[in-house]
């Protein structure tokens, strides 16, 4: 770890000025910084310590939207009663992420930029070829060891998976990230690799998440996380999916539906091509299953990660016929 | 140095003699942070190394500019291929001579990714983290190879002592009415002790005291005498408490070296602790391992030969050997068997031993093949092991000393409820999980290793225990001094137990799951030896108040002397001492035979692993055993293999202290759970190097992997096995959950994985 100036924020205009610093990076939980810092791959300047700024840590749900600042800690949300009630499929990603000491540190703000788990990209000393940490430097993950890497949202510049859960069920349900003076709606906050693997959001320099907002919506309270992985604790996700089931009043027919898959894409992956073709049909477990396989058109595999392209469909026709009482 | 004191009362009051469930007593200072591990010691003056590991995996170091790292601030010494001190060869632990020429702790010549080749010591940690980034190393790279699988691996060198034959196999197997024959594959494991390998280090003239984690002071003192060319009594070394081990930390290695190389030249004690990514290249693990397999039946499931050829990898440096045939040639009543190994030398750390080496990968062809071979001619998995069972050991053909795998069989099987099971593969099922049951037997040889020990009795009628032998979490502290305490008739809360110092008496390795036997029989002997002088003190010393009695001999019970019919006068230990004036009353005795006493004799005994006996020596076959019966839950959908319920049986003789036996098999049953699932170090052909080298990409198993597991102790005491009764404990319960697992998966969902882990990608 490289020295680096310490400076304590004392209000989200300071975070943002000294965000603004070349070099400078925030600490919030510091849960990934921390372990980027010892793998050297995040190397600040600066450290700008925003954790005791006040107000950023409410979890307020009312009757449009659940409000959450971006100081909140996993733990918190997880455990929040409106929050299971309204967004069990948010809940529930988070429960199932990282491990309890991680939770009861790590934040909303920082869970969302969180980086990718590519083993090319944390391994600095040894790969110095990584396009995400240094661009036009190449890819060491193209002709690698994949069994992680993403099928969906690649390009030939980068492969890396987008490692978090909670931005899979923020994407499902049309989550806004909110930076202070704007707002982005979540599908568009996560930027796919394409050339430019570095950027991974639409932030700008000197930008701070102060909170994110999900519209409550039926389908938000009839969902569920489920996420796939070898071992049944702390691992990433192999395969995941939020979705969000609303029925008409006939207990049958899709009035909406909303899929989003984990540990597949390179960003929280919306899966809308099957959310179309589910609504408005009787839900049945083939349609069902015919439907799921939408969500990998287009998809691009590199050897040991094509399991993912069989299992994502499997994960998104589980977690629906589950919602509608058919799994 | 360590004292154990235990303070708090431990259960009943007959938990503190051999056989009792008493807790650890090194739990509290642990479980309170109150127990300092080596590399917690607190140094005047301590300064910090960190080392630089190669980043290729074949090729020359041709310079290193460590310019920078010199100038980078708190930097005191910058160590490289260029100025490391050549240290002289170290013998092995099998006590022949080490390689030739120098040893270099820092080579130039690199072969495996991820070796140290340079270190920076500074003033603090940080400094020399830092300064370690800013070295820069520039290679003359050549072709490597990066596993098994890889091209150029070639055939490898075959190993002559694993070669086994007994009757005709390969013709008995031509005949066969019933052939199967199968690859069966274990991946690169990790020792992942949560304790990372460390060191601190410091010279005072010719005498070097190191504070390091060990399974082996003795073994390790010595290299360390021998590199830097001092008396073996100049190395003072001292591991009070262990985390973890595995197997990982009975050998000196190179980071050692750099460290004691650093203290040396600077003058200053020097800590080096290698980091989690450097533990997967600092030491080796369990080698990866292949083995064809070829059983031959009769229609009715008789076993009536086994072909085995087995290869595993091995560094470019040394030869280790993962006898792949240990339990294929003595688990079933074959008449005709053949074995061979390779070994297939490539750019890898020299896998070091891995809980139950060789036993592990073995148990997992031959547990998976006799179940494959269950199938085929449709009969019980458990039946055909018992049809097949071998009554007296087949390799050797002299008698098992005990085998209770017939008792385990059964008591696991009615625990579990095997007769429930229904026949076919994918027959049970709940919803979307596929249930299969599965069973496999698991077998570890009693090694024996003569030990040595101290016992003392104080004036105040307490006594201590003093070994250089260790406690890495497995409880020595606790039956050592369980078995002072019945020994002495002294209450167990009044033994101190001493561990972890080259300055004790001597112990040989904490390894091959012997020390609990060997340790136990030393202390035992120590003990009576020094109640044998307190009751001739009491008898015979003229300040005695039982001089005038007419007995030839005296009680302790309960840290009070008194007559047989414990008629008075009866004393306690501590007035006694006082009366008759004495400080303490002691013992040291060893379980060397006579004819091995001698200074060169001893030495090699502790530290080296010469003078330990084959399970087969003494006209008996020594082994523990161990069936587990297992049940998994297949997700139908997505493949994932979760361990639903579990019933081990297992017979390691007699156990000491039945709590920490049971303790010890679950974390081993655990190990193998995460073996059979999840562990796999992963090499990127490129760069032969492991890119999941950290604890969130290297799987091992999680509280949520694991079920309740029910352990049951199906042994008796073996006195051919130890003086106490007891055979091997700690690397029997790993032996046999992978093929186990395995047999389940079969069972749920017809399909055989012969390559571990059990990933879900297998199973899609």
């Amino acid at each position: 770890m490289k020295n680096f100036t310490y400076l304590r924020a004392g209000s989200a205009d300071e975070a943002r000025t000294a965000a603004a610093l070349a070099g400078s990076m925030i600490l919030a939980g510091g849960t990934t910084l921390l372990d980027l810092a010892k793998c050297g791959v995040a190397e600040p300047e600066t450290v700008v310590d925003i954790t005791h700024l006040t107000g950023l840590d409410r979890i307020e749900v009312d009757r449009t939207r659940a409000s959450i600042g971006s100081l909140a800690r996993m733990s918190a949300v997880a455990d929040h009663p409106a929050m299971l009630d309204a967004f069990p499929a948010v809940t529930q990603s988070l429960a199932l992420a990282a491990s309890a000491q991680i939770r009861n540190m790590a934040t909303i703000g920082g869970n969302l930029l969180q980086r990718t788990r590519c083993p090319y990209f944390r391994d600095a000393a040894v790969f110095p070829a990584c396009n995400k940490r240094s661009p036009g430097s190449g890819c060491t993950a193209l002709g690698g060891v994949t069994r992680n890497h993403a099928v969906m949202g690649t390009s030939d510049a980068c492969i890396a998976t987008y490692p978090g859960d909670l931005a899979v069920a923020l994407v499902a349900f049309d989550a806004v990230v909110h930076l202070g003076s704007r707002e982005i709606p979540i599908d568009d906050f996560f930027l796919l690799p394409g050339n430019h693997p570095d950027r991974e959001h639409a932030m700008e320099r000197g930008e701070i998440i102060t909170s994110v907002t999900i519209p409550l919506s039926a389908a938000a309270r009839r969902s569920t996380y489920l996420k796939v992985r070898d071992r049944q604790s702390y691992e990433f996700a192999a395969a995941s999916a939020a979705v969000g089931l609303e029925l008409d009043a006939d207990g049958r027919t899709v009035r909406d539906v909303r899929i989003a898959l984990g540990g597949v894409a390179t960003k929280p992956w919306r899966a809308r091509a099957v959310e179309a073709a589910l609504i408005g049909k009787v839900l049945e477990p083939e349609l069902v299953r015919q439907a799921s396989l939408l969500s990998m058109q287009g998809a691009a595999d590199h050897g040991a990660n094509h399991y993912k392209i069989d299992l994502a469909p499997r994960v998104i026709t589980r977690a629906v016929l589950q919602l509608g009482g058919l799994a | 140095m360590t004292f154990i004191n235990p303070k708090a009362k431990h259960g009943d009051a007959s938990d503190g003699n051999l056989g009792g469930r008493l807790s650890r007593l090194d739990g509290p200072a642990k479980i309170t942070g109150g127990a300092t591990y080596a590399v917690e010691h607190q140094i005047e003056g301590l300064v910090h190394a960190v080392t630089v590991q190669s980043t290729i995996a074949a090729g020359i170091v041709t310079s290193v500019d460590a310019k920078a790292a010199e100038a980078s601030p708190g930097v005191l010494l910058v160590l490289t291929p260029d100025n490391i001190m050549p240290l002289k060869s170290a013998t092995t632990w099998a006590g022949t001579p080490g390689p030739e020429g120098p040893f270099l702790a820092l080579p130039r010549i690199v072969s495996f990714n991820g070796q140290h080749i340079a270190a920076v010591v500074a003033e603090t940690l940080e400094q020399a983290t830092a300064a370690a980034a800013l070295i820069r190393v520039t290679y003359e790279e050549k072709e490597h190879v990066y596993g098994l699988d890889d091209p150029r691996a070639g055939d490898g060198v075959p190993i002559e002592r694993m070669t086994m034959s007994r009757g005709d196999a390969e013709k008995a197997l031509a005949e066969a009415p019933v052939r199967i024959e199968q690859e069966y594959r274990t991946p690169r494991e990790y020792n992942v002790a949560i304790e990372p390998h460390g060191i601190i280090a410091q010279w005072e003239g010719d005498s070097l005291t190191l504070w390091e984690p060990s399974q082996w002071i003795d073994g390790m003192a010595r290299s360390y005498a021998e590199w830097f060319d001092i008396p073996f009594e100049n190395v003072r070394m001292i591991s009070p408490y262990i985390g973890g081990g595995f197997g990982s930390k009975a050998l000196s290695l190179p980071h050692g070296a750099v460290a004691a190389i650093a203290a040396r030249m600077l003058g200053k004690p020097v800590k080096l602790v290698v980091t989690r990514p450097q533990t997967f290249t600092a030491y080796g693990g369990r080698p990866a391992t292949r083995q064809t397999l070829a059983l031959g039946a009769t229609r009715e499931g008789k076993l009536l030969s086994i072909v085995q050829h087995g290869v595993n990898e091995t560094s470019m440096l040394g030869v280790a050997v993962e006898p792949l045939g240990s339990v294929t040639a003595i688990m079933y009543a074959v008449p005709n068997f053949s074995s061979r190994q390779n070994v297939i030398p490539l750019n890898t750390v020299t896998p070091g031993a891995l809980r139950a080496p060789g036993e592990n990968p073995s148990a997992f062809g031959i547990e998976s093949a006799i179940d494959e071979l269950a199938y085929e001619v449709g009969i019980d998995p458990l039946q055909i092991r018992l049809l097949n069972y071998a009554e007296e050991d087949p390799e050797a053909k002299i008698p098992w000393s005990t085998r209770r795998l017939r008792e385990a069989f059964a008591a696991g099987a009615e625990a579990f409820g095997w007769s429930k099971r229904s026949p076919a593969p994918r027959s049970m099922r709940e919803g979307n999980q596929l249930i299969g049951w599965g069973v496999a037997a698991g077998t570890y040889p009693v090694r024996r290793t003569p030990g040595e020990a101290l016992v003392r009795i104080l004036a105040d009628g307490t006594a201590e225990v003093a070994s250089s032998s260790i406690d890495m979490g497995q409880g020595t502290y606790t039956i050592l001094a369980q078995t002072a305490a019945e020994v002495l008739g002294i209450p167990v809360d009044r033994v101190r137990v001493k561990l972890g110092d080259s300055a004790l008496p001597r112990a040989p390795v904490a390894g091959g799951s012997q020390l609990a036997n060997l340790m136990t029989g030393a202390v035992h002997k120590a003990a009576h030896a020094a109640r044998d002088e307190l009751i001739g003190l009491a008898l015979n010393h003229p300040s005695s108040p039982f001089l005038d009695q007419q007995t030839n001999t005296l009680t302790i019970a309960d840290g009070v002397i008194s007559t047989p019919r414990s008629e008075k006068p009866n004393i306690s230990i501590a007035d006694f001492m006082r009366v008759i004036g004495q400080e303490r009353v002691e013992a040291l005795r060893d379980t060397l035979p006579e004819d091995k006493k001698n200074t060169q004799d001893r030495y090699n005994n502790f530290t080296t692993m010469m003078a330990m006996k084959p399970p087969t020596e003494g006209g008996y076959s020594l082994h523990s055993w161990c069936a587990h019966f297992v049940e998994v839950r297949v997700d139908a959908d997505f493949g994932t293999v979760r361990v639903s319920r579990m019933v081990s049986a297992l017979d390691s003789g007699r156990l000491y202290n039945p709590k920490l036996a049971e303790s010890q098999w679950r974390g081993g049953i655990i190990m193998g759970i995460g073996q059979a699932l999840l562990e796999e170090g992963i090499v990127d052909p490129r760069y032969a190097r492991v890119i999941n080298n950290n604890l969130g990409d290297y799987l091992v198993a999680t509280n949520a992997d694991i079920p309740d597991l029910q352990v049951i102790s199906v042994g008796i005491p073996d006195h051919h096995a130890s003086v106490l009764g007891g055979k091997a404990v700690g690397e029997l319960p790993i032996v046999g959950v992978a093929p186990a697992i395995a047999n389940a998966v079969f069972h749920a969902t017809g399909k055989r994985i012969r390559d571990l882990p059990i990933t879900l990608d297998k199973l899609l």
